[in-house]
């Protein structure tokens, strides 16, 4: 009888938590089929007739307000956010990798610091760096373009794929290594055949973990680029105009911003749980 | 010229010298067994010798070429490990020709080459599978193959038999020395086990404290090992190693019993010395023998088809023997049936001297024996 009650309260809560984690997602996702009118109806009601008018807007780029037509490109902050997180992941990856096989399998001196240095990089708060960074971009003329984003954005994805693929190197047996250089395989083709094979889920969890970090990132395109080069998170500003804001297609843009990301998580939960719980582990 | 010879081979880590000053010499097609106990440095040894590690000191030189810097590659050595070391992303098949693969070998040739191994090894029906479908028998069987089917001209094998169940284990054991012999390998061993130490070896080389102290035949290493240590490893139960002391001309004083030194021994041992009797040497009786140590039976296992006693003395030195199941003890009177082992007895322990070792109290080394006079030589 009492186990029968605590499974029913146990049901109680879990529906409790999902629907205050789940329902602000949801009823984004309603604002995002209303206008502007519906959303501010008080008290707000769940009934109301669904348009498709703000993501057309979106995708056309023409937003028409009560002041007069305003022109977003908010396709092109797509583009760019996917522009800016695949190639910041790639960059990642390609330094990240060497670097944490490296830190895994030798002690070298100043080791150990340099990977914490990296990884202090994530505790410093970003508006610290941010005005001396700007100043730098200005004199380097790397404001404004992608590279320069890219390069900035190393500070979120770099020691996220260094600290975990480090791990799993870790993890790699040396014994198999071994055994492939004995059966007279170079380092290299040790590394691309064995090691890199054997992390691979954890260079996965890394790649994916970066690449949502990416996505999310505000406060380094807000203030080191233009709306040419901005991403979705900024390009979402753009519907708070002077006639007022946007609610319905701010609404739209978040929906459209988030598929990505979440089709991403849903398709590698697996990977992704175990790269962060084995790499706060081993880290 | 010896076919592999190490010279002066040091290694420390953080200061700690895990291999100190080490030489030995491999002949080629012999079967050279690294033993010893578990931190004794055998590991670091076979990875110096397989360029793993590199040294901080010493040469290693095979077939007449210094490969103390070469890259493991480059070395033309097989390995097998304790814990396979299977690529677990390969099947057992391209782990098997993964040797092959490196020297770029025509299709054809690798594939025969391939199944030749695994049929020897008897695994080729399993050889589509990945490492984690295969029993920790077959798992050692592809490591060995893929040892083997480079035909190295060193072979090195850390352990192989440590992580298999027990019947395999025996069935490598008988096996493996034909694999060997056939193909003319030169062989280094490493184990923790004496019985595999001594059914293997040509020699056996004893490590202790990074260096080896004593490299012998098995037989040399059991009946006349170099210290009181060596002594110890091989054998189960271990040898009773007893603190005696001269008593007299005539005499030794162990467990506070006076028991008769041997002639061709009296000059051997000075005032004190340690005792060493193999359990098989120790005959007991439950009945009062002369010369022999009064002791209580404490406890009585069986091994195999030996029955092991814990004896202990009336100074509470402790006593092994062991006799085989079989033999019984003479029963005492009003006692038909032998009843060694329901609880404590008295009983009679001889040791036989004879066949006794003695070794240094303080250092523990063996001490000189006098040439057996020619009418003793058997």
């Amino acid at each position: 009888m009492s186990s029968q009650l605590l499974r029913a309260l146990r049901i109680v809560l879990m529906v409790m938590v999902g629907l205050f984690f789940l329902f602000p997602l949801l009823w984004v996702v309603l604002m995002s089929f209303m206008t502007n009118v519906d959303i501010l109806r008080s008290p707000p009601s769940p009934f109301f007739v669904p348009t498709l008018r703000n993501y057309l807007a979106l995708i056309s780029g023409h937003l028409s307000t009560s002041s007069g037509n305003v022109q977003i490109d908010y396709m092109h902050n797509l583009l760019n956010s996917v522009i800016l997180s695949v190639c910041s992941v790639v960059v990642s990856l390609i330094l990240g990798v060497p670097a944490a096989y490296a830190f895994a399998r030798y002690k070298f001196r100043g080791g150990e610091d340099m990977a914490f240095t990296l990884l202090s990089f994530r505790f410093a708060p970003p508006l610290l760096v941010l005005l001396p960074l700007l100043g730098y971009f200005q004199t380097l003329h790397l404001y404004d373009t992608y590279f320069g984003l890219v390069w900035v954005y190393q500070l979120i994805t770099l020691p996220l794929v260094l600290w975990i693929v480090r791990g799993y190197f870790e993890d790699v047996s040396e014994d198999i290594e071994l055994a492939y250089r004995l059966d007279g395989h170079g380092w290299l083709a040790t590394f691309f055949k064995i090691s890199i094979p054997l992390a691979r889920p954890g260079i996965a969890a890394a790649g994916l973990l970066s690449f949502i970090f990416a996505w999310n990132n505000f406060i380094f395109a807000l203030i080191l680029g233009s709306s040419d080069v901005q991403p979705v998170t900024v390009g979402a500003l753009a519907f708070i105009t002077a006639s007022g804001i946007e609610y319905g297609q701010i609404a739209a843009a978040l929906v459209l911003s988030v598929i990505p990301t979440l089709v991403l998580a849903i398709f590698t939960q697996r990977y992704l749980v175990e790269g962060l719980s084995l790499g706060a582990i081993k880290g | 010229m010896a076919y592999l010879s190490v010279e002066a081979l040091s290694k420390a880590y953080r200061r700690n010298e895990v291999i100190r000053d080490l030489s030995f010499e491999v002949e080629r097609g012999e079967f050279l067994v690294v033993f010893g106990p578990s931190g004794a440095g055998k590991t670091v040894l076979l990875r110096l010798i397989a360029g793993m590690v590199l040294p901080d000191r010493g040469r290693v030189v095979l077939g007449g070429a210094d490969i103390t810097r070469d890259a493991p590659d480059r070395r033309d050595i097989g390995m097998a490990f304790q814990n396979f070391a299977l690529y677990p992303h390969m099947t057992a098949y391209e782990n098997i020709a993964s040797p092959l693969r490196s020297r770029g070998m025509a299709r054809a040739e690798l594939d025969g080459r391939v199944h030749g191994a695994a049929n020897l090894l008897r695994i080729d029906h399993v050889i589509t599978h990945l490492p984690k479908a295969l029993s920790n028998g077959q798992k050692q069987r592809t490591a060995l193959a893929r040892a083997l089917v480079g035909e190295p001209s060193m072979l090195l094998l850390d352990d192989p038999l440590r992580n298999v169940d027990a019947k395999v284990r025996y069935e490598m054991r008988l096996e493996l020395p034909r694999l060997l012999r056939a193909r003319d390998t030169t062989v280094i061993y490493v184990t923790q086990d004496y019985k595999e130490a001594m059914a293997l070896g040509d020699r056996i080389a004893v490590l202790g404290d990074g260096r080896f102290t004593q490299i012998g035949s098995p037989e040399t290493i059991y009946n006349r090992p170099a210290d009181s240590r060596i002594a110890r490893l091989f054998g189960d139960p271990p040898i009773n190693l007893l603190d005696a002391r001269r008593d007299g001309a005539a005499e030794l004083r162990v467990a506070s019993n006076s028991v008769a030194l041997p002639v061709r021994r009296s000059n051997t041992v000075a005032s004190d010395c340690v005792l060493g009797v193999r359990p098989e040497d120790v005959a007991v009786s439950l009945e009062p023998v002369a010369g022999a140590v009064p002791v209580e039976i404490d406890a009585v296992t069986p091994l195999n088809d030996r029955q092991v006693m814990l004896l202990r003395a009336d100074d509470g030195t402790e006593i092994f023997a062991s006799r085989p199941q079989s033999e019984q003890i003479e029963p005492s009177a009003g006692n038909a049936h032998d009843g060694i082992g329901r609880g404590r007895r008295r009983a009679w322990a001889t040791l036989d001297i004879e066949r006794a070792h003695f070794f240094e109290t303080r250092t523990g080394a063996r001490l000189a024996e006098p040439a057996l006079r020619p009418e003793l030589a058997r």
